[in-house]
Parts: structure tokens; C-alpha cells; sequence
């Protein structure tokens, strides 16, 4: 492909805007991109260190730096900021928006303003969101899950953080939407479903995830509105309501927002193996097809977090046996990642670090999900310290660390320039002991009976809790290290170059940064998207 | 509670439970273990510089095949034995003994068939238990870890559980729904005694001696978990020596004190977030004016101008 020496990349390429309007009136896939990442990462922060202080208020039995109130609270904000404003946008709005259209060899997404009013939309959201932390009656302690009908009557700032979850939901949805429609329509010539690369193939099944399920939350929260405000009677049996119905609403979105957050990260994983092991990924159509298989069976399981609610036997059994099935094309992916390294020519650097660690964390996750889907084992750890071990590794241990693989992979691409590599490796060593040290204790803890969101707890607990609360320290500091490397990554001065780790999709054909039209030709694809064959 | 007791036949349930979590787990540490074995050796074997050129392989149908069906067996065995573990949860005997549980914030209530209500779970070793499962205000979820049961208590649901408690002691019975500010101090104890025992202790009660009407719609009403009788500080101010006695309160942020007469303590049942009592938080508390009648209302503080 030709080099294009007389364009501007996208980030000198101000468009005549002023210093921030550049960024914030932009519609440019990859300014949004951008913007998505700078706002997500602070929030993932702010949230991240709202976590260490829950643990250090439980590294010893009693009340340790703050009171029951304040902890409930905290969960609650911990939990709303992560799930809706982190995880949920986190790989789609970041390296989706950058890289989707420059991986398909389009110049923007379908409707570039769309995209930037989608930005708006979280924006707004997520100003909400903060400002139902600090203003009327205190800050939500309902737990981000809004169980009705303690959200109905706790009189806390509920409607407030119940609003910004809903105004949230119309950014993912639109992105989802922009994301269907680019992928169906902007494609390169020749570049066929399957000739598409699998991070957009996994984007594609998260989009339709986004676009059929977001409305469904957005209605039940609606209605938590309308039932604190008119006494309406939808879920408060006092008023004639239905406590359990609000559950299944809730989970019917709010079990597939995991593979929101999941399909993406398996598609990084996906992206990230065949670069490092210069090798062709193993059983191409079996991981795309295995990403929508996960969409479509993921809407049916969500009955698995009603065990104990008095859900009927049938529908016990039902959710417990789709459980199970949906836990298959997960492990179709992982052999074909651990099936894509054989006779590979491995260079194991930071970002195929990572994905390693993603691999082994996201195991964990899964297979701890079996003992959460079988009813006698879930009965037991159902609303223990094991499940919140379980979704950390899935979306902690699983999201999180490929957001960081992806972060390590394209950082380059986005900017130009590469970090410290070494320092880079010890972050990731530091972060992967923290995290194993902070959660695996929790799932031993919730095994003897620990219950979750408690503010204090009996003695026998006491050691589980201490290693976890050491644990979250090592890995806060491991984070801060990580980020501080890749933002001193813009001080070196030799150009990281086009292609630093030899990928063969087309972001590593095209200049870094990327021009703001991302080609001077579209081009026409004839090969697989991982041919490492010359 | 010493390290996981597995296999402890606390109760009926512990063996099937059990088994199902060892098969789960037996299985997960073989493929954890197996996988990241693979994958580790692959690393190392296929370093780029132990293997300079990568054999390009496209895929396997054989192997696809292979890696879907045997985990598809797995898991449908997996979800077999959790189904059988589980499925005599809900088959109760019929000569099981009958308990009521009252949950509310921030505690539970359990009441026998012939009316003595209790604080702890007192019951028969070697005898079926049915818990039908009541709550006066938000979800709850009654989980006792040793015997592996838990179900919800739902307003307005009637939710059930059973066992057959198989070794005398007394267990930890915790709370794993969460209902706000006291959640974590939502405890009792389930103690199994010989049947003889749990006989003579369930006759020690006179059905004819009642409660004051007022204490019984207070507790009706969830009262007392926030509330003592004995002046200990829950939640809500004690309501030992309460009438008669001047309260500081804050008023629009403003304090200043009030005698607590009749006509205060119906404020602070109506309208309790209007004056409060200094050193306790606002908004914790709902208005109970269309819940509890008027009537009530005046039984209620007839009973607590009688709590000295």
C-alpha cells in the first residue's frame, strides 16, 4: 500500500477547530475513540479506587474506616460506575470506534455524527451518574442490580443513578446500531464475512446484543422510576407488585451486558495471538461463528442468577441446562487460541503477554461459572463472596486484561510511539500477582459461606479478607505503573513505525498515526485476514 | 467452622451438594491445569527463537469436532448431578415440621406451629424441617452454609425450604440478600438439639400469655429492627423511656428540643423525617401513614408510654 506522506495524521488534523473542540465536536471514528478512552479510563480509576477502599475497610472484622452507610454506598457507585460507564462501552467505544473501520478498510463508521452524539449521550449519562453520588439524599445503596423493592423505598438518591443507567443505555445502543450497519455496508471490496477480521466479528454479535437488549433495562429502570414516584405497582408487593419480575427483567438484559463486555475481549485475544505467534489463526470460522453462537444462546440463561428466588422448578432446570451449553463456544475459543501458538514462532512480548494471562484468568472465570450454573453447587455459593470472585476474573480478569492487551497492542498505532517495554512487562507481572492475590481468596471464603456486600463479617472470614485487601494493593500499584509507562510513551522520540510487531490485518498497513482518512485508496482484499504467508 | 467441611452430613444435603462440587471441580483443575500446561510448553517450545518460521496450519474439522462434543458431555453430566443434588431440595416430607420465618430489617423471627416465636432456629436432630419463608419488607435470603441450603424470603411470595439437620450444633444462619444499612448483622443461629430436648423447649411457652397489642404491630411492621425496647442504639433511637422524655431534633437543619408527648411520637410514625433526633440519619426511615391504620397507630403508643 502507498505511504502517504503528504497527509495529515488525524491528530495534527485539527479540522480548524480550537484546542479542545478539536477533540469534543470531532467526528472522526478515531478521535472519538479517543475520547471514549480518556473518559473510560478515568472512571475506571476513580471507580478502581473506590474497590481499594471497600477492601480496606474489610481488611479486619468490625467497622475498619467508615461506616456501614458510606460502605453500602460505596459498593453501589463501585459497581454502577464500572459496569455501565467502563465495562459495558470500555473495548466496543474504544478500540472499536478506532480501529473497526480502519480493519474493515473503511474511512469512518457509517454515521460519524451519530458517533460523536453517542459520545454526548455517555457524557451525559455519566455526569448523572457522578452527580447522584453527591447530590439529594445520599448516594444510591441499592448495589448497581437495583433489586426492587429495596430500590423502591430505600431513601437514598436512587432515581437519579437509575436515570443515568437509562440515559447510558441509549449510547450503547446507538453505537451498536452505527457499529451493525458499518460492518454491513462499508466492508472493502472483497473482503466477504469471512474474510473480515474477528475483533469486527465479535464487535458485529456485540452490536446485535446492544441493539435488542439495552431497550429492555432501559424500560425496567423506567419503571423503578414510575413505581418510586406514583406508587405505580409493578414490583412492590405492598402495592400489588411482583418482586420477581423485576428480577427477570433485569437479568434479561443484564446477563447478556456480560457478553457485552466479553465478545469484544475474546476478539482482541483473537486479534493479538496470530500476530505474536506470526502464524494464521487456528480455526478462523469456528471463532466467529462461535462469538454469534454466544450472542444468540446468552439471551436464554439469564434465569441463572434466580435460583433461590423462588422462580418455578422448571424454570430452574431450564436456565441450568442452557447455562451449560452457552459455556461451550467459550471453550471452543480457547483451544483455538492455545491450538493457534502450536508451531508458531512465538515472540512473547507485552501485549502476547497479556493475552496469555487473559486465557488462564478467563478459564478460571469459566469454569467457576459451571459450579454458579449447577442448581445444587449455586444454592450454596449463590450470593456468596465466590460469585464476586467469579464475574472479577470474567470481568476483571477476562475484559480488563484484554483491554490492557489491546492497549499494549495498538498504543503504538494510535499515537506513534512505543512505551517502555520493560517496565511494561513488570506492570503486567505486578498486576497479574494483585489480581490473583485480591479475588482467588474470595472464592475460598464464599465456599465456607461467606456472604456478599457485607460490611463486616465473623472472624473465620478474617484471613481471606487480609490477603484479598493485600492483594488489591499490589495490584492498584501495578495499574499505576502501567499507566504511567504508557503515558510516558509520547516522550521518546523515534517513531514507533507502522507495523512494530509485524501484524497482517490493515490498521498495520496504513501510517501510525493514522491519516484522518485512514487510506489514500481503499483497498481490495483477496486473502484471509491473517495470511502470514508472502 | 473449620476448613470447607466437606462431606460434614451437617444435614441431608451436604452429600449431594458435594459430590456435585467436587466432580465441577475435579473436571476445572484437570482442563485449568491441562490447558495452561499446553499452553505453556507451546511458549516455550515455539519461542521464536527455538522455531524461527512459523508452520501456518488453517484450522482442523477433526479437532473442532473433538473440543466441542467431549466438553458438551462434560457439562451435560455436570448439569446432571447439580440437578440431583438439587432436586431434592424441593421434595419436602409430608410429616415435616412446619416453621414460619418472619425476616425483616434487620432480622429474623421464627415462629412454631404452636405460636412460640423465637430468635434462634431450634430443631429436632434427624427430623424433616419445612421453612416456609415470610418477609414484612424487602428481600431477604436465609442461608444456613453448613447444611448448603439458601432461599430468598420475597414480600409477598411464598417461598419455602427444608432440611434434615444430621449433627447436633449450632450453625451460623446469615442473611445473602442484601437489605441495606444492617445486612451484615442480620444473624441467628440454627441449633439442633435430640428430638426430647427440641420437645421440652417447644413446650415451654404459655399460648395464653400475649403480647401488648402495640409491641405486636410494631413487630408486625418491622419495628424492631431498627428500634430496642432496652435503650441499645440500633439504627433508630431506643424507645426505652421515650414518652414523657425531651428530644434534641433537627428540624430543616435546625436543632432545637421537643417533648416527646403523644402527639410527637405520632409525628415521628407519620412523619419521621421531618424531626430527627440528633445523631441518627434521616431517610432511613418511611412514612407509615398509609400502612399502619389510624387505629394502630394509637395502640402503638398506648405500648411504648408503658417501656420505662
Amino acid at each position: 500500500m502507498e505511504t502517504q506522506n503528504n497527509q495529515l495524521n488525524y491528530i495534527e488534523d485539527t479540522q480548524g477547530r480550537w484546542g479542545i473542540f478539536a477533540w469534543i465536536f470531532s467526528t472522526d471514528h478515531k478521535r472519538i475513540g479517543i475520547l471514549y478512552l480518556i473518559s473510560i479510563t478515568t472512571f475506571f480509576l476513580l471507580a478502581a479506587l473506590m474497590g481499594g477502599l471497600m477492601r480496606l475497610e474489610l481488611i479486619a472484622p468490625g467497622e475498619t474506616i467508615m461506616d456501614a452507610q458510606t460502605y453500602n454506598g460505596l459498593f453501589t457507585v463501585h459497581g454502577i460506575i464500572m459496569i455501565f460507564l467502563v465495562v459495558i462501552p470500555g473495548l466496543g467505544a474504544v478500540f472499536g470506534n478506532f480501529f473497526l473501520p480502519i480493519m474493515i478498510g473503511a474511512r469512518d463508521v457509517a454515521f460519524p455524527r451519530l458517533n460523536l452524539f453517542s459520545w454526548w449521550i455517555y457524557m451525559a449519562g455519566a455526569i448523572l451518574a457522578v452527580y447522584s453520588q453527591f447530590a439529594g439524599d445520599g448516594p444510591p445503596d441499592t448495589g448497581w442490580t437495583f433489586y426492587a423493592p429495596y430500590s423502591t423505598e430505600s431513601g437514598t438518591n436512587v432515581v437519579a443513578a437509575v436515570f443515568a443507567a437509562f440515559v447510558l443505555g441509549f449510547s450503547s445502543i446507538l453505537t451498536g446500531l452505527n457499529f451493525i450497519v458499518t460492518i454491513h455496508r462499508m466492508r472493502a471490496p472483497g473482503m466477504t464475512w469471512f474474510k473480515m477480521p474477528l475483533f469486527p466479528w465479535s464487535l458485529y454479535a456485540t452490536a446485535w446484543i446492544q441493539v435488542l437488549a439495552t431497550p429492555i433495562v432501559g424500560i425496567t429502570l423506567m419503571m423503578i422510576v414510575a413505581e418510586r414516584l406514583f406508587q405505580i405497582g409493578f414490583f412492590d408487593p405492598a402495592l400489588g407488585g411482583d418482586p420477581i419480575l423485576y428480577q427477570h427483567l433485569f437479568w434479561i438484559y443484564s446477563h447478556p451486558a456480560v457478553y457485552i463486555m466479553i465478545l469484544p475481549a475474546m476478539g482482541v485475544i483473537t486479534e493479538i495471538i496470530p500476530t505474536f505467534a506470526k502464524k494464521s489463526i487456528f480455526g478462523y470460522k469456528a471463532i466467529a461463528l462461535s462469538s454469534v453462537a454466544i450472542a444468540a444462546v446468552g439471551y436464554f440463561v439469564w434465569g441463572h442468577h434466580m435460583y433461590t428466588s423462588g422462580m418455578s422448578g422448571t424454570a430452574r432446570w431450564f436456565f441450568s441446562f442452557l447455562t451449560f451449553i452457552v459455556a461451550i463456544p467459550s471453550a471452543i475459543k480457547v483451544f483455538n487460541w492455545v491450538a493457534t501458538m502450536y508451531k508458531g514462532s512465538i515472540d512473547a512480548r507485552t501485549p502476547f503477554l497479556y493475552a496469555a494471562t487473559f486465557i488462564f484468568l478467563f478459564m478460571i472465570g469459566g469454569l467457576t461459572g459451571l459450579v454458579l450454573g449447577s442448581l445444587a453447587t449455586d444454592v450454596h455459593v449463590h450470593d456468596t463472596s465466590f460469585v464476586v470472585a467469579h464475574f472479577h476474573y470474567i470481568i476483571f480478569g477476562g475484559m480488563g486484561f484484554a483491554f490492557f492487551a489491546a492497549i499494549h497492542y495498538w498504543w503504538p498505532k494510535m499515537f506513534g510511539k512505543m512505551y517502555n517495554e520493560r517496565v511494561a512487562n513488570i506492570a503486567w507481572l505486578i498486576t497479574f500477582v494483585g489480581f490473583n492475590v485480591l479475588y482467588f481468596p474470595l472464592f475460598v471464603i464464599g465456599i465456607q459461606g461467606m456472604p456478599r456486600r457485607y460490611f463486616d463479617y465473623l472472624p473465620e472470614f478474617h484471613a481471606g479478607h487480609l490477603i484479598s485487601t493485600i492483594g488489591a494493593f499490589i495490584l492498584l500499584s501495578g495499574l499505576f505503573l502501567m499507566i504511567i509507562n504508557i503515558y510516558r510513551a509520547k516522550k521518546h522520540v523515534t517513531p514507533a513505525g507502522d507495523n512494530p510487531w509485524g501484524g497482517v490485518t490493515l490498521e498495520w498497513q496504513v501510517p501510525s498515526p493514522p491519516p484522518t482518512l485512514n487510506f489514500d485508496e481503499i483497498p481490495t482484499i483477496t486473502k484471509s485476514p491473517y495470511s502470514f504467508e508472502k | 467452622m473449620t476448613i470447607l467441611q466437606i462431606f460434614s452430613g451437617a444435614s441431608n444435603f451436604v452429600e449431594g451438594v458435594d459430590t456435585a462440587f467436587v466432580l465441577i471441580f475435579g473436571v476445572s483443575f484437570f482442563f485449568l491445569f491441562g490447558i495452561t500446561a499446553v499452553m505453556i510448553y507451546f511458549i516455550y517450545k515455539y519461542h521464536k527463537s527455538r522455531n524461527p518460521v512459523a508452520t501456518q496450519i488453517e484450522g482442523s474439522n477433526t479437532l473442532e469436532v473433538i473440543w466441542t462434543v467431549i466438553p458438551l458431555i462434560i457439562v451435560l453430566v455436570m448439569f446432571y448431578y447439580g440437578y440431583k443434588g438439587y432436586a431434592v431440595m424441593r421434595e419436602v416430607p409430608e410429616d415435616a415440621i412446619t416453621v414460619k420465618v418472619i425476616s425483616y430489617m434487620w432480622d429474623w423471627d421464627f415462629e412454631y406451629e404452636n405460636g412460640k416465636l423465637s430468635k434462634d432456629l431450634y430443631v429436632p436432630l434427624n427430623k424433616a424441617v419445612k421453612l416456609e419463608l415470610t418477609s414484612l419488607d424487602v428481600i431477604h435470603s436465609l442461608y444456613i452454609p453448613a447444611f448448603r441450603v439458601k432461599e430468598d424470603a420475597v414480600p409477598g411470595v411464598a417461598n419455602y425450604m427444608w432440611f434434615i439437620a444430621q449433627l447436633e450444633g449450632s450453625y451460623d444462619i446469615l442473611c445473602a440478600e442484601y437489605c441495606g444499612l444492617r445486612h451484615s448483622y442480620m444473624e441467628a443461629q440454627a441449633i439442633v438439639v435430640p428430638e426430647e430436648e427440641y420437645l421440652a423447649w417447644l413446650a415451654d411457652f404459655d399460648p395464653e400469655v400475649k403480647d401488648p397489642k402495640g409491641l405486636e404491630i410494631m413487630r408486625a411492621n418491622a419495628c424492631m429492627g431498627c428500634h430496642s425496647l432496652d435503650g441499645a442504639k440500633l439504627v433508630g433511637p431506643s424507645f426505652k423511656g421515650i414518652f414523657g422524655s425531651e428530644r434534641t431534633v433537627i428540624v430543616d437543619g435546625k436543632t432545637t428540643t421537643v417533648v416527646a408527648d403523644e402527639d410527637y411520637m405520632k409525628r415521628a410514625i407519620t412523619d419521621p423525617n421531618k424531626e430527627v433526633v440528633a445523631g441518627f440519619q434521616p431517610n432511613l426511615m418511611q412514612s407509615y401513614k398509609k400502612i399502619i391504620a389510624e387505629e394502630d397507630i394509637n395502640h402503638i403508643v398506648d405500648y411504648l408510654k408503658t417501656i420505662e
